[in-house]
């Protein structure tokens, strides 16, 4: 029922995966996204880029259902995930798994078992099983030694690794990746991002990714796209867009970041 | 004054009853006071207000009145409507109960420090709201608390001898019927205060142990 070797997933659909048609996303009298329409094909790698406040992990977070838009659809493999009744909504958010800035590992459980309770509790996987996937999940993360230890032994590079490693226990058809080197010290994001690009050339995972490392970005995208004020002004191959970007405000993003 | 020994070994074998029925007190009040605070913490949080108005007011209500009229409305009103318990189980469900509507505080502040990230979390996990309180959220809100719940546990102690007023006879009980029938004032309320100061120590000692443990 659930596999727990690395063979792909024939459940996997190729084609479209993540559909948002006309989502808008209000906070008070700001508006976030407006009118958004956007998708993403299974496998692919899509890196969001630009200035904050410019609705990127807003995306993110609409399709986490950790918001709700105020207008429009969103769709994940065929099935709607907004509008849609809670238990919809809970089988349809299965496919999902997030990487958060802070890493938000539950700091009373052990690595362990922050990796196996969702598989547990949510896939119905037996304990057995659960903890056999998170070895293998460590051992790809390069933490096998600390299963043991809590969250707060853990430097933030290795507690970020875990939460990977936590999301993909559920195996999620689609990874969505939150500034997750953001909040690390400067020498371990290295450690971080080499897993994410193991990970993006070992699998068949979608990305959506949101980050500020325009030299991952680069490595891993498919396809760039570029917000300004909840729009996507522009998008393409990683190539185009950091060496012959159109628009004047991706240049001006761009010569900043770089 | 005079001090007494032999009025202090006349008077132990009451104290001893008079422990027993304070750690009685205390104990049962205290678990009482941690499951109904966390019962009034929770019910708060539902989004209804059908539901979070009534327990509001009711536990303002028993927040804002005297313990010792909570204690007499029971012991001396409720038989009336045909309601009966003995002294010492009306004492013990009279302090949890008072005690509740502050725990419930403790609880709700230690229930709002865990981080918004952790909800996040649960939900991205897809874990049932049920099994995201009982193995995230609680276990952290429960571990921030126990240092201001041993506080109460203290309180609850020092507010043990209220009980004496529905017949209750905790130590202060035992030992002031000692002092009636003997006119010897001194040695048992010398003897009880010393016990509130041991059992007081005897229970921070524990709790900081408590805390220790449950810190990662």
């Amino acid at each position: 029922m659930h596999p727990t070797d690395s063979k792909p997933d024939p459940r996997r659909s190729t084609g479209e995966l993540i559909r948002l048609e006309q989502v808008t996303k209000r906070f008070g009298d700001h508006t976030v996204l407006d009118h958004l329409d956007f998708s993403v094909d299974a496998g692919k790698h899509v890196t969001l880029i630009g200035p904050s406040g410019s609705g990127k992990t807003t995306i993110l977070r609409l399709l986490m259902t950790l918001l709700k838009p105020d207008e429009g659809t969103i769709t994940v493999d065929g099935d709607q995930l907004f509008p849609a009744p809670e238990k919809q909504v809970r089988e349809v958010r299965k496919k999902i798994g997030m990487v958060f800035q802070q890493f938000n590992l539950f700091p009373n459980m052990t690595v362990l078992r922050n990796i196996t309770e969702a598989p547990v509790t949510v896939l119905g996987m037996s304990k057995d099983a659960a903890e056999e996937r998170a070895r293998e999940l460590l051992e790809l993360v390069g933490l096998t030694e600390h299963m043991h230890k809590h969250p707060s032994q853990l430097s933030g590079g290795q507690q970020q690794r875990v939460a990977i490693a936590r999301a993909l226990a559920m195996r999620p058809q689609v990874l969505l990746l939150d500034e997750v080197t953001s909040a690390l010290d400067p020498e371990l994001v290295a450690g971080v991002l080499d897993v994410l690009r193991d990970i993006a050339r070992s699998t068949d995972i979608t990305m959506l990714c949101v980050t500020h490392e325009m030299n991952f970005a680069r490595d891993i995208s498919d396809q760039v796209l570029m917000f300004d004020s909840g729009r996507i002004i522009e998008s393409g191959s990683p190539e185009k867009i950091f060496s012959e970007p159109e628009h004047d405000r991706t240049r001006e993003f761009l010569s900043a970041v770089l | 004054m005079k001090w007494d020994w032999s009025a202090v070994s006349d008077f132990m074998p009451h104290f001893w009853d008079g422990l027993i029925v304070t750690l009685q007190a205390l104990v049962l009040g205290s678990a009482i006071s941690f499951v109904l605070g966390l019962v009034w913490a929770l019910l708060m949080r539902v989004p209804t207000r059908w539901v979070t108005w009534p327990v509001g007011a009711l536990t303002e209500f028993i927040r804002n009145t005297p313990l010792l009229v909570q204690l007499f409305f029971l012991f001396y009103v409720l038989p009336e409507w045909g309601v009966t318990f003995s002294a010492l189980t009306t004492g013990v469900f009279a302090i949890g109960l008072h005690y509740s509507t502050y725990t419930m505080q403790v609880y709700r502040a230690g229930i709002e420090a865990v981080p918004v990230g952790q909800w996040e979390a649960a939900t991205a996990l897809n874990l049932p709201l049920r099994r995201t309180w009982t193995v995230v959220i609680l276990p952290q809100a429960v571990r921030r608390v126990v240092p201001a719940l041993g506080n109460y546990v203290i309180s609850m102690l020092k507010d043990t001898p209220m009980l004496m007023a529905i017949t209750v006879l905790e130590m202060l009980g035992e030992a002031r019927l000692f002092a009636q029938q003997n006119f010897q004032f001194t040695e048992p309320l010398t003897v009880i205060g010393f016990a509130f100061i041991v059992i007081s120590y005897l229970a921070s000692l524990a709790l900081r142990a408590l805390e220790r443990r449950l810190v990662h």
